[in-house]
């Protein structure tokens, strides 16, 4: 390696580069589309992969009035990445008019629920508390809860965030366990989340007479662990951003296709959005490990010949 | 700017200016384009915003502010478009206006992420600050919520349904005493006994039965879904009739690449035999099969990376400093 920065090859010298420069080159790359797509508010298409188009369509494909599960397994610090497929399952719930039952397992959860629905039902006065959806909020225990639903969601939660006793919702008429609902969705970060409702809610009831039918949503991290669950013990998987912004074209072409003249509100596109920054922070990365693997055998070659 | 001893920043630490000359440089670089963009910044608040359309139009000077309409006995936040709409009509209305804790969450958060951003530069105070902050309100409020949703209504509620919703929580709908509650209850107070040299062997007793409950739990739930599920799986046929002639293939194609993985890298985690010949060879096609795994998850790592600092960018960038609207909040 060179001692000197004048004289030394330009591999030395990337071999030295302040990795501050790769900062810089990373916010640069993430911060200019979002500059680039909030002026134009220009998206880049979706091609939907199997996964997502199977949690499309296990939603898609039930009734009107359905009563679909949603658990939100995360806190703010995963919003970025989950929070638009929240969104998106939840709106295209509500624009099937399935009947919506939120909850959640992580302390921090129970505002990323209220924020959820206000965004989505906050101008649907048709779909009233109660009736059409509901929120169970936070209940600790991890698994343990899980396992209590199972045999009687009124064991996890007697009461719903309202301190309305279950047995008065009438949303949750003729619930008892938790394989009564017609779908369950979590879209989780980690623990306890998606992998533990798959194995302690949804795997027991595949041999039984009614299997639960399971969408789950996951972080980046999280989604190559739940990858082998799919398909035969989950309908579809959303991974990480991607999966939201697939899940949001789907969602978005259908109400395009139910009406054309419909105006897609720019808060259902933010998954979207965050494609055109992934693009170019992915090219990036590509491209700096392709330069680091030249510089190391570069380097290499530069020291055998000397 | 002082150096702080042992922290990643220090010159001389990987990725970072060996020379103390080049570190001085750089710092003074940075400084030097933070007192430019700061200088940016207050021009343009000096200038405005221009919020609204046509004769409606109102000028904002500021960051991060938030509007609010009073609707019934809350308020709630509208775009400054409707601020421009309503001051227009009638300049002394209180129906729509700037809702000053709000702006300050605003500020309060885009601060908080430039702080956090900042050890990207190096390790500082002002990182250390936001820490302790995210850290504090954190264990503050998961600590509060377990509080109230587990302590007060999971086992006061049940020991003493009256006095609980008497004084801590109206909405409790149980009547009578379970007297079931004092079993937990009994096993929390033990476990405290960790915090005694003298009695930490009795808190050893609840947490056996933490530790027995959740081994028996996970090991039936893994057994049943991560080994027998799993294995149903290698039973599926290896030919997938799709819809399309494309399909059937690659349908067929990644059945058979599924299962010459797992056969593979079981090969690759079988020690009983030496990795030569055939075993060998399949050993060696595990280890790609890994390496791949492992390249994929990375790359859905960089994904969820990639999408909380895009998440933080479009917050700066909308919610704070207005250079763009893609929801239509302004």
């Amino acid at each position: 390696m060179a001692t000197h920065a004048g004289h030394a090859s330009i591999f030395a010298r990337l071999d030295r580069i302040d990795r501050r420069w790769i900062f810089l080159a990373m916010f640069v790359a993430v911060a200019a589309p979002i500059l680039w797509v909030g002026v134009t508010g220009k998206t880049f298409p979706e091609a939907p992969t199997p996964a997502v188009q199977g949690a499309f369509d296990a939603v898609e494909s039930l009734p009107s009035g359905a009563r679909v599960l949603v658990s939100m397994d995360f806190d703010p610090a995963s919003a970025g990445e989950l929070q638009p497929m929240a969104t998106a399952i939840v709106r295209h719930c509500a624009l099937r008019g399935h009947r919506i039952c939120t909850m959640t397992l992580w302390p921090a959860g129970g505002p990323i629920i209220d924020g959820t629905m206000q965004d989505v039902l906050g101008d649907r006065p048709d779909y009233r508390y109660g009736e059409h959806w509901v929120n169970l909020g936070y209940r600790a225990g991890f698994e343990g809860v899980m396992k209590q639903m199972n045999s009687r969601v009124s064991l996890a939660y007697a009461t719903d965030v309202r301190q309305t006793p279950l047995e008065r919702i009438p949303m949750l008429e003729g619930i008892t366990g938790i394989a009564d609902f017609d779908l369950l969705v979590s879209i989780s970060a980690g623990y306890a989340g998606a992998k533990e409702w798959v194995q302690y809610s949804v795997s027991p009831t595949l041999t039984g007479s009614k299997p639960l039918r399971f969408v789950a949503g996951s972080t980046g991290v999280q989604t190559p662990q739940l990858i082998p669950y799919y398909p035969n013990q989950m309908a579809g998987i959303l991974g990480a951003i991607k999966g939201a912004a697939e899940y949001e074209y789907l969602v978005n072409e259908a109400v395009r296709k139910a009406d054309p003249s419909a105006i897609v509100p720019a808060k259902f596109q933010e998954a979207q959005r965050r494609m055109a920054p992934q693009l170019f922070g992915h090219v990036l990365m590509v491209a700096l490990i392709v330069l680091g693997n030249v510089v190391f055998f570069g380097l290499r070659n530069r020291e055998a010949r000397a | 700017m002082s150096q702080f001893p042992g922290t990643s920043g220090t010159p001389g630490a990987p990725g970072m200016p060996a020379d103390p000359a080049v570190a001085r440089r750089a710092n003074r670089l940075m400084i030097a384009v933070l007192a430019v963009i700061a200088a940016l910044l207050v021009v343009r608040a000096w200038v405005g915003t221009e919020v609204g359309s046509g004769a409606d139009a109102q000028v904002v000077h500021g960051y991060g502010m938030v509007f609010v309409e009073q609707q019934g006995a809350g308020h709630v936040q509208v775009p400054a478009a409707e601020w421009a709409q309503a001051v227009a009509a009638d300049p002394a209305q209180q129906r729509v206006m700037v809702s000053w804790p709000r702006t300050v969450g605003v500020w309060a958060a885009a601060l908080l992420t430039l702080a956090v951003l900042s050890f990207l530069w190096r390790d500082n105070p002002v990182y250390k600050l936001a820490e302790s902050v995210v850290v504090g309100v954190s264990a503050g409020y998961v600590m509060s919520t377990a509080v109230w949703s587990s302590l007060v209504n999971q086992v006061f509620g049940k020991l003493a349904p009256g006095l609980t919703k008497a004084y801590l929580s109206p909405g409790l709908t149980t009547t009578e005493s379970d007297w079931w509650a004092l079993v937990p209850l009994g096993l929390g107070m033990l476990l405290l006994c960790r915090l005694s040299a003298r009695l930490s062997w009795v808190g050893m007793f609840p947490l056996a039965f933490v530790v027995g409950v959740f081994s028996g739990w996970r090991f039936v739930q893994y057994v049943e879904s991560d080994l027998l599920a799993q294995v149903a799986t290698m039973f599926d046929p290896l030919y997938v009739a799709g819809p399309t002639a494309a399909a059937t293939v690659g349908g067929t194609l990644c059945a058979v690449l599924v299962l010459v993985g797992v056969l593979t890298v079981l090969a690759y985690f079988f020690f009983s035999l030496e990795h030569k010949g055939p075993v060998g060879g399949a050993a060696r096609i595990g280890v790609w099969y890994l390496m791949i795994t492992f390249g994929a998850s990375f790359g859905f790592t960089v994904m969820g990376r990639i999408a909380l600092l895009a998440a933080r960018c479009e917050f700066l960038f909308d919610d704070w400093l207005w250079l763009i609207d893609p929801a239509g909040k302004h």
